[in-house]
């Protein structure tokens, strides 16, 4: 947990009893030690500009300035993902950084052509959303038979297929180190070791330099586990809380504990990423998506999905797209004109906000019907119609301003313009600003768009 | 062996208990209420508080088909009865929902505008379909919603009805007929916490009890902005528990509508194959929107579909469960 400026200040020179003789020495190129405490706190200053300061005081405070939940990283062939390092209980304090990556279960009961199959159905699944490619991050490979042979064979399948990113679920510390030996070139997250495994698992991720998961069902026998392994050196860990954690209920309320004591008590112990495997507690394939979906939101780094369907997957992709985007800037495209399907003279023209929601929800249907068109986006600093329309952004005032001020109707021959039916209310006076325009309200949704460019324009 | 302190919150505040319906006993005719809000801690924190009222699920019905408009898979899951009041009500029943949304139109079957006596109509055939606790929502057109609220307001009297949405620019009529009848009101506004404690002040300010409001913070769909009204639902949750007391309304919200507009819940064909197949996609977009809401603070979602209804009433069962 950070410390404050005077914390800082009583491990400096200055601020030690008794002082040290080169207290307040200037050195660091601030006037006093205080001063200096003062910008470590601010992070505008770097503890190595202090040449007097205490070892014992240099461990404290690097400790301090170790992030609440340390950060994770998976790479394989140049992919990488990185979990961990949020700071935050809920997005709108600031802001979720690492999206929970979302992986697929692989169990090493497949063949090896199912399993080459299913790596790169996932590897190859990709889907736009506003303008953003979503995909998933990687695969868990999972020990179901409990045998060596078997487990290296499946983990070489998925290598020979993909270049993804990869979980290695055993806890039994001979199939696991079969597993790891098939790794070369990926950095994998190994799962789990265990109060009966730790040692011979710790030795494994200390030769593979690899962050190890750690299992147990209570906050105390997580805690007990990661010190014995950070006492054993290894430190990069992750958090894999079971038995009644699994389901909804009890996933909620741990992991909320677990973020809780990381990032409100500085409790090192558990502060590390977390990984779900929803498909244990919720054996329907509808149930484990609506756990994975509270998992993404409250609050795994790593969430196991048991099966990969796209109409599954797609919903859960954006609800993490959406929970992960930074709320204090909204996502917007550059207010003007947009030309779609090669618009003529003649082509309508329709007028929408700069949110990218709105944006591309208009600009796709338009685009889909293959009709021509003339999108004006007017700057309503980011936000959606009817929101921009309650905050006095998208008036009678601005959307005459957008019209005239990108020249359309130099590109046209008419003088209409289809505003959102959602603020139909701005006609009248929408009329007065542009003389000289037919000011034409549109559906409310961008979904009846195609139908009434069809019909009523 | 470390010692751990299971980080517990004090809270101070707690959100308003509302009662939906009444019985014979309280001068109604429905066969039991359905109580929301009361929560002293964030949604499902056993460890924190004692479980308070279960969210509740409001199937929509309509007396006006929506066959033509609404997608294949919430038609398809209906069938018949989305052109039969009586049938949808006893459908709804059946698909678990806790009350009943009547959704007022602004045509009918004929395509005619509806009006106070139609409107009327309508709530009297669901009153006397189901012993549910009933919503009616108007059309957001504030001229045809006070005609056809103050009407529904005196057939229902004394049913203990929600009435809304009662908005910033549009709020006296509904608020006075409610009043009149006993009834309660949703006080809707365009996701902003701010707006929305004005919103409840005002409708207070004119003598209705907080006990009789619900608010409505206004939610966009998955994908379509929901996390604007996920985070404002979590800060009127926070304010709500920290003591504001004017943010102590148990919260409606209507991922149903939302969900079935966007085109990922619409679209058939033409669409990514990425996508998935429609109607499973579709009914994931309105699960996942109304899941989402429910874990952020909501206590009342009106939804459409029955699989979905399904889920989330599992969903819930399990939450509440610890």
């Amino acid at each position: 947990m950070a410390l404050s400026g005077l914390e800082i200040y009583k491990l400096l020179p200055g601020g030690i009893k008794p002082p040290h003789p080169k207290a307040n020495c200037k050195e660091c190129g601030f006037p006093t030690c205080l001063a200096f405490a003062m910008k470590l706190a601010a992070k505008q200053a770097e503890l190595s500009a202090c040449k007097y300061v205490s070892d014992e005081a240099k461990a404290k405070l690097s400790a301090a300035a170790a992030p609440p939940i340390r950060l994770i990283t998976l790479s394989a062939d140049g992919r990488k993902i990185e979990v961990g390092n949020e700071t935050v209980l809920f997005r709108h304090e600031k802001t979720f950084y690492h999206p929970a990556a979302l992986m697929v279960r692989v169990p090493d009961t497949l063949s090896a052509g199912e399993i080459a199959t299913l790596a790169r159905t996932v590897a190859d699944y990709k889907v736009d959303y506003v303008g953003m490619a979503l995909r998933l991050d990687g695969l868990a490979v999972e020990s179901v038979a409990g045998e060596p042979t078997r487990f290296a064979e499946a983990v070489a399948a998925v290598r020979a297929a993909v270049t993804l990113p990869l979980v290695l679920v055993s806890e039994d510390p001979q199939v696991m180190a079969a597993g790891l030996a098939q790794t070369a070139g990926v950095k994998p997250l190994i799962c789990a070791a265990t109060a009966g495994n730790w040692e011979a698992m710790a030795k494994l991720a200390k030769e593979a330099r690899a962050p190890l998961a750690v299992r147990a069902d209570s906050l105390a026998g997580l805690a007990e586990l990661t010190e014995k392994l950070t006492a054993a050196g290894v430190e990069d860990l992750v958090l894999d809380p079971a038995g009644a954690a699994r389901g909804f209920a009890g996933s909620l309320q741990m992991l909320t504990q677990l973020r809780r004591l990381a990032l409100k008590k500085g409790f090192r112990p558990l502060g590390y990423p977390i990984i779900t495997f929803p498909y244990l507690a919720a054996a329907e394939p509808d149930m484990e998506m609506l756990l994975a979906g509270q998992q993404v939101a409250k609050y795994a780094g790593f969430v196991v999905l048991g099966h990969f369907d796209p109409a599954d997957v797609y919903p859960l992709l954006v609800l993490r797209a959406n929970l992960f985007t930074d709320p204090q800037k909204p996502i917007q495209v550059e207010p003007g004109v947009y030309p779609i399907n090669k618009p003529g003279p003649d082509a309508p023209v329709m007028v929408t906000t700069n949110f990218s929601i709105t944006y591309f929800a208009v600009a796709n249907e338009v685009e889909s019907s293959g009709l021509p068109g003339w999108l004006l986006v007017a700057d309503a600093e980011g936000m959606s119609v009817l929101t921009a329309w309650a905050a006095g952004k998208f008036d009678a005032e601005k959307i005459a301003k957008t019209v005239k001020g990108t020249g359309i109707a130099e590109k046209v021959n008419h003088r209409k313009v289809v505003i959102p039916g959602h603020v139909a209310v701005l006609m009248g006076e929408l009329e007065e600003e542009l003389p000289g325009w037919q000011i034409k309200v549109g559906p409310r949704e961008a979904v009846d768009l195609p139908r009434y460019l069809k019909t009523a324009w | 062996m470390p010692v751990i302190e299971v980080p517990v919150e004090k809270w101070s505040g707690t959100v308003r208990s509302v009662t939906l319906g009444a019985t014979a006993a309280e001068g109604g005719t429905r066969s039991h209420v359905v109580v929301v809000g009361g929560e002293r801690t964030l949604p499902f924190l056993a460890f924190e508080a004692k479980p308070a009222n279960r969210p509740c699920i409001a199937v929509e019905v309509r007396a006006t088909n929506p066959a033509e408009e609404w997608a294949a898979p919430l038609v398809n899951a209906w069938g018949a009865a989305l052109g039969d009041l009586v049938a949808w009500v006893k459908a709804a029943e059946a698909a678990g929902t806790d009350v009943i949304a009547l959704q007022l139109t602004t045509t009918d079957n004929a395509g005619q505008r509806m009006n106070a006596a139609k409107a009327r109509a309508a709530v009297r055939t669901v009153l006397n379909s189901t012993g549910l606790p009933v919503i009616v929502l108007g059309t957001g057109q504030a001229e045809l919603d006070n005609e056809m609220q103050v009407a529904v307001a005196e057939e229902g009297a004394g049913e203990r009805l929600v009435l809304g949405p009662c908005e910033e620019k549009n709020y006296r009529t509904i608020v006075a007929a409610a009043m009149a009848n006993g009834h309660l009101v949703t006080a809707k506004t365009p996701m902003d916490v701010n707006l929305s404690k004005q919103l409840t002040v005002l409708i207070h300010d004119m003598g209705m009890p907080l006990e009789r409001i619900i608010t409505d913070p206004t939610t966009g769909a998955l994908g379509y902005g929901m996390e604007y009204g996920y985070s404002v639902m979590e800060r009127l949750r926070l304010a709500a528990l920290q003591g504001d007391n004017m943010t102590q309304q148990p919260m409606i919200v209507t991922p149903g509508e939302e969900a079935w507009r966007a085109k990922e819940a619409r679209a058939g064909e033409g669409v990514p194959a990425a996508w998935g197949d429609w109607a499973r996609r579709a009914v994931n977009w309105e699960t996942m929107t109304a899941a989402a809401l429910i874990e952020s603070g909501a206590d009342i979602v009106v939804m459409r579909h029955p699989e979905a209804v399904a889920r989330v009433k599992k969903m819930i069962a399990e939450l509440m469960a610890a």
